[in-house]
């Protein structure tokens, strides 16, 4: 089908999310405005006004009532996602990078980039009027681009600018597992999207890679090689394929042929790790992906600024190699 | 990697053996020399790179002999003239010129010692004084100190030198008796350097032997693809070997940039160039010529750049590679340079000049072999504002004899191109037109092989089409152009036999508007490629003269080279690290199919390993030609056991994959079923994680609204 062009953000795209019923789709981009649009025609629902900085990240919460966001403007926001009014502002000390709901809804995952000499870090905050830090984690060198929660909100995963993968207790902070030299990233990871089960997740990274890493073991299971730096990744829920986004370096789009840029959303076998398509249409990199959790469409964020949102046509679900 | 211990180990040997890390200075240990407790340096080069280091100790002081012997009142004088003459040469040391005095006669020994500020000024030195007369009884013997203690060394008795026992060589062509006829390619990126086989049938290259730093600037294979040759600071290397690769001779020169085999492999021109200490010099230039055998040097030529600069349009350093070109053929027998108004050519007997001169032509620029006869042709371009007019010539070696001349007028530049067997000769002609303000092209053509050398003269159609390129077809008679304006040139072909007169050159075709601004014909002739790299982004057309038409056509994006392998099958386009992105190569059947694609970061450089020429005779050859139906049959059949047996063994691999997969899913689940309660409980009891709680249950509800009765009556 004709995929929608949503124009709605001024700034590149840095993130997408759909909620748990996949009616609605989250959009977070450079400018200050995260937006909610129907995930069905890709009409815009609404704003949420109030962050002063690039809005990194965001989740939503198992219900679809509350939605956090990180912004760069050194605050983690949560929103009533009905009315669109400002629950709750998290301060920090440094632009917050990533957000994750724990399961339940009461833990949240925020990681805050290094700034003013401060170091990077991981913090677990609790969605409470009064919220208690719970903990700090300290140690990776640069940003962190994303942590998440592991099974059970046992564990947290990070990862980021260092290129390691990295396994921490929630409860104690204690350093868990880390990824090997060998088989880890050799350059910035840029993105990391869990399987709908939390059992295995995938990692982009700017070494033109891919890897697929058991959540409980980090064990490497599987490695997509691209011809592209990856900026973002997302898993189909339904079949097993996954999708990476990316391109070259934004600062270099314009001194080359748009064919060279490879803006394209290319699929992948999850098994065989064997491409099977592409998706053009945009004119910058992918910054941002995200699958419908019925499996049948997903959203593309891109630096150009535009969310492009592709219903599959039945031929999508019958794909043999 | 594995051998270095971690600080943890350490620690951990530490107590177990009862030692207090922290009273210990690890670096006051001191191994004894020589032992090396097992752990071995995975550097083999070490130890060679110690002594080359210790070498150059003294290597900037000079020893000056068959001074005249005087007495003190003298001291001054002869001091003033030692250091007036090697001052000219280099900046002197200060107290560098040492002159010792026998301490019975008081006078000087007749020799002395002179300390350069670089041992490059002091081999300048050696070289230029070395016999310099300063009167008749005096003439000086200047040697490098560091050559006096090695003198010193030598025994007085001579010794006859052992006499090796045999040792039986590796078959170093092992490559060519590939059971699947393959051919070899060495690949650069980044820092490993890679032989693989190009197995185009399984769609992949299958690697031979890999190296992490094998060179330090560049490789590459000699003309007949026995050794592959690398440069490294101390010199070239070769390498080669049956089944891998072994160091089978080094070439030391310090600092060499380029090197050059001949074209039968039996020798190996090095280069480097020195900058000068005097930034007002030219920059001196070392050659080295090898036996790649013996790694004996056979000759050397040392001097300035300028020397090595004339006729060539220049590089950096102003020397155009190779300053020496060899003639054709395998025997590797001549080989020459171009001079100021001379011609040198050189033989590989005794490494000295022909007939011991120069071939003497006034204002020479541009010379070259015929690429299978010791047969020259040079160009000496107008002279006199056109009163002399400018002239190409062949000339016959070791004879010097001129085959065939031939003068053109009003002529702005030459260039000569040879086909593959030294039958023709083409040389391009870019005229003046009347007015002297633009150019045209023509080309001459030479026919060597026939009585007399006949000469004819081609011009394009459209007389003022720019000539973009020009190819001879290896081992054929057909030529092809691009000419024309950009940005779509036409392409034409060209035979130099038509029809029923093979002495005349006719037009096959001209294709119009291509994209197109580099030529790469098949080394087996009759296909061509028609590319348009750089400014056309990759363009590929795919055609075969024989039918003249297109087989097809393609774009590898980007791509900067086309090689085709040496048995014309295969070819291959690559985007070498000039591009940023989409580095790596392309493989093509010679059809213009897409066999696979290699993606590579930092990627150099790729070259095919060349073979050396077939044994077969010509009879021979077109027997198989004939024949070449019964020949195919064996081979289309292995073609598709192969093809059976890949398809078999990815099918293998495939269910495999599912299958670990499947035992991952499972495991999953398994561990996803366990943690449900607990999962519910951090949800509050919230029951599910999946989409029962949507699980649609069709409910009917009846409602009452209404009750009435009436009685109907019954008729």
């Amino acid at each position: 089908m004709r995929p929608i062009l949503m124009k709605g953000h001024e700034r590149p795209l840095t993130f997408l999310k759909y909620n748990r019923e996949g009616d609605l789709l989250f959009s977070c981009a450079k400018d200050h405005n995260p937006t909610v649009w129907f995930a069905d025609n890709g009409e815009r629902l609404g704003t949420y006004r109030g962050h002063n900085g690039a809005v990194w990240s965001c989740d939503i919460s198992r219900d679809s009532a509350t939605l956090i966001t990180a912004s760069a403007d050194q605050t983690v926001k949560l929103w009533d996602v009905k009315t669109g009014t400002l629950l709750y502002t998290f301060n920090f000390d440094s632009p917050a990078k990533s957000v994750d709901f724990a399961v339940g809804d009461k833990l949240a995952v925020i990681t805050t980039d290094p700034f003013m000499g401060l170091p990077s870090a991981i913090h677990i905050k609790q969605i409470a009027r009064d919220p208690d830090n719970l903990l700090i984690l300290k140690g990776p060198q640069g940003r962190i681009n994303r942590a998440v929660w592991g099974p059970l909100n046992r564990t947290i995963i990070s990862a980021g600018e260092d290129a390691v993968v990295r396994i921490w207790d929630s409860e104690t902070g204690k350093l868990l597992k880390e990824s090997d030299k060998e088989d880890g990233h050799k350059k910035p990871i840029t993105s990391l999207a869990k399987s709908v089960d939390g059992s295995h997740f995938l990692t982009g990274s700017l070494d033109k890679s891919a890897k697929l890493w058991d959540t409980r073991t980090l064990k490497l299971i599987k490695t997509y090689v691209t011809e592209r730096p990856v900026n973002a990744v997302a898993m189909s829920p339904l079949l097993d394929h996954v999708v990476l986004g990316g391109g070259q370096d934004a600062s270099a789009v314009t001194t080359t042929d748009h064919r060279a840029g490879k803006f394209e959303a290319k699929f992948y076998d999850k098994i065989l790790t064997e491409e099977i398509g592409g998706v053009k249409g945009h004119f910058g990199p992918i910054n941002a992906l995200a699958f419908n959790p019925d499996g049948k469409s997903f959203s593309s964020g891109g630096e150009d600024g535009y969310v492009r949102l592709h219903h599959f046509d039945p031929d999508y679900f019958n794909i043999k190699i | 990697m594995a051998d270095v211990m971690s600080m943890e180990d350490i620690r951990a040997t530490a107590a177990r053996l009862n030692v207090d890390l922290s009273s210990l200075d690890l670096d006051s240990i001191r191994l004894p020399p020589g032992e090396d407790f097992g752990v071995s340096s995975d550097d083999e080069d070490l130890k060679v790179e110690e002594s080359l280091e210790f070498e150059e100790g003294f290597g900037n002081i000079i020893v000056v002999d068959n001074l005249p012997v005087v007495p003190r009142e003298k001291f001054e004088k002869l001091e003033g003239v030692v250091r007036k003459i090697y001052s000219q040469i280099g900046v002197i040391k200060e107290n560098g010129l040492l002159m010792p005095v026998d301490p019975e006669t008081q006078k000087t020994l007749g020799y002395c010692f002179i300390e350069y500020n670089t041992p490059q000024e002091a081999e300048l030195a050696k070289e230029k004084t070395h016999g310099y007369k300063l009167d008749r009884s005096h003439i000086f013997a200047v040697n490098m100190f560091d050559d006096i203690e090695k003198f010193m060394k030598v025994p007085e008795e001579w010794a006859p030198p052992e006499t090796k026992p045999y040792a039986p060589g590796e078959n170093l062509q092992k490559w060519l008796t590939d059971e699947k006829a393959r051919d070899q390619f060495v690949i650069r990126a980044g820092s490993d350097t890679e032989v693989l086989w190009n197995d185009a049938r399984q769609s992949k290259p299958e690697l031979v032997y890999k190296r992490t730093y094998w060179t330090e600037s560049f490789v590459q294979w000699s003309p007949l693809g026995t050794y592959l040759a690398t440069v490294h600071r101390q010199g070239a290397a070769v390498w080669g070997g049956a089944t891998t690769f072994n160091r089978l001779m080094r070439y030391a020169h310090p600092q060499v940039k380029l090197i050059d085999f001949s074209p039968g492999e039996r020798f190996l021109v090095t280069y480097s160039s020195q900058e000068p200490s005097n930034p007002r010099d030219t920059h001196r230039v070392v050659i080295n010529i090898f036996d790649v055998r013996t790694g004996k040097v056979m000759r050397d030529f040392k001097g300035s750049a300028d020397e090595f600069a004339i006729g060539g349009t220049g590089g950096v350093s102003g020397v155009s590679w190779p300053v020496f070109r060899w003639s054709g053929g395998k025997d590797d027998k001549y080989f020459a340079r171009i001079g100021k108004n001379v011609v040198s050519v050189y033989e590989t007997e005794t490494f000295t000049l022909i007939d011991k001169k120069s071939i003497k032509v006034e204002n020479v620029v541009d010379f070259s072999w015929s690429p299978t006869d010791a047969i020259l042709a040079i160009f000496v371009p107008e002279l006199g504002g056109g009163n002399q007019p400018a002239r190409v010539s062949l000339v016959q070696i070791p004879s010097k004899e001129e085959l065939r001349q031939k003068n053109l007028f009003s002529v702005s530049d030459c260039k000569m191109y040879w086909q593959s067997n030294g039958d023709y000769l083409a040389v391009k002609v870019d005229r003046y037109t009347k007015t002297k303000k633009s150019t045209y092209t023509g080309f001459e053509l030479f026919r060597i092989k026939e009585r007399d050398i006949p000469i004819e003269v081609l011009e394009l159609e459209n007389k003022n089409d720019k000539i973009i390129a020009f190819a001879w077809e290896p081992k054929g008679h057909r030529f092809a152009v691009i000419h024309g304006d950009n940005p779509r040139p036409d392409v034409s072909f060209y035979s130099m036999r038509s029809g029923s007169n093979t002495g005349r050159v006719s037009k096959l075709t001209t294709l119009k508007g291509k994209q197109a601004n580099a030529l790469y014909w098949s080394p087996g002739g009759r296909f061509i490629i028609l590319a348009g790299l750089k400014g056309f982004n990759g363009q590929l057309e795919f055609y075969n003269v024989d039918e003249l038409e297109t087989m097809a056509q393609a774009e590898h994006f980007m791509a900067t080279d086309v090689e085709w392998d040496p048995t014309g099958r295969y070819v291959v386009t690559a985007v070498t690290s000039v591009h940023e992105m989409e580095n790596g190569f392309n493989v093509w059947s010679f059809n213009g199919k897409l066999l696979y694609r290699i993606l590579k970061d930092h990627f150099f450089q790729f070259l095919w390993r060349p073979r050396p020429p077939s044994f077969l005779c010509a009879e021979k050859e077109e027997e198989i030609a004939k024949n070449l139906k019964k020949y195919s049959k064996k081979y289309e059949a292995e073609d598709q056991d192969v093809s059976m047996l890949l398809s078999e063994q990815d099918r293998e691999k495939r269910r495999m994959l599912k299958e670990e997969w499947e035992r991952w899913v499972s495991e999953w689940k398994r561990l996803h079923e366990e943690e449900k309660l607990e999962r519910q409980k951090l949800r509050d009891g919230e029951a599910s994680d999946e989409e029962e709680e949507y699980e649609a249950k069709e409910v009917e509800i009846e409602e009452l609204l209404d009750v009435s009765e009436e009685v109907i009556s019954f008729d």
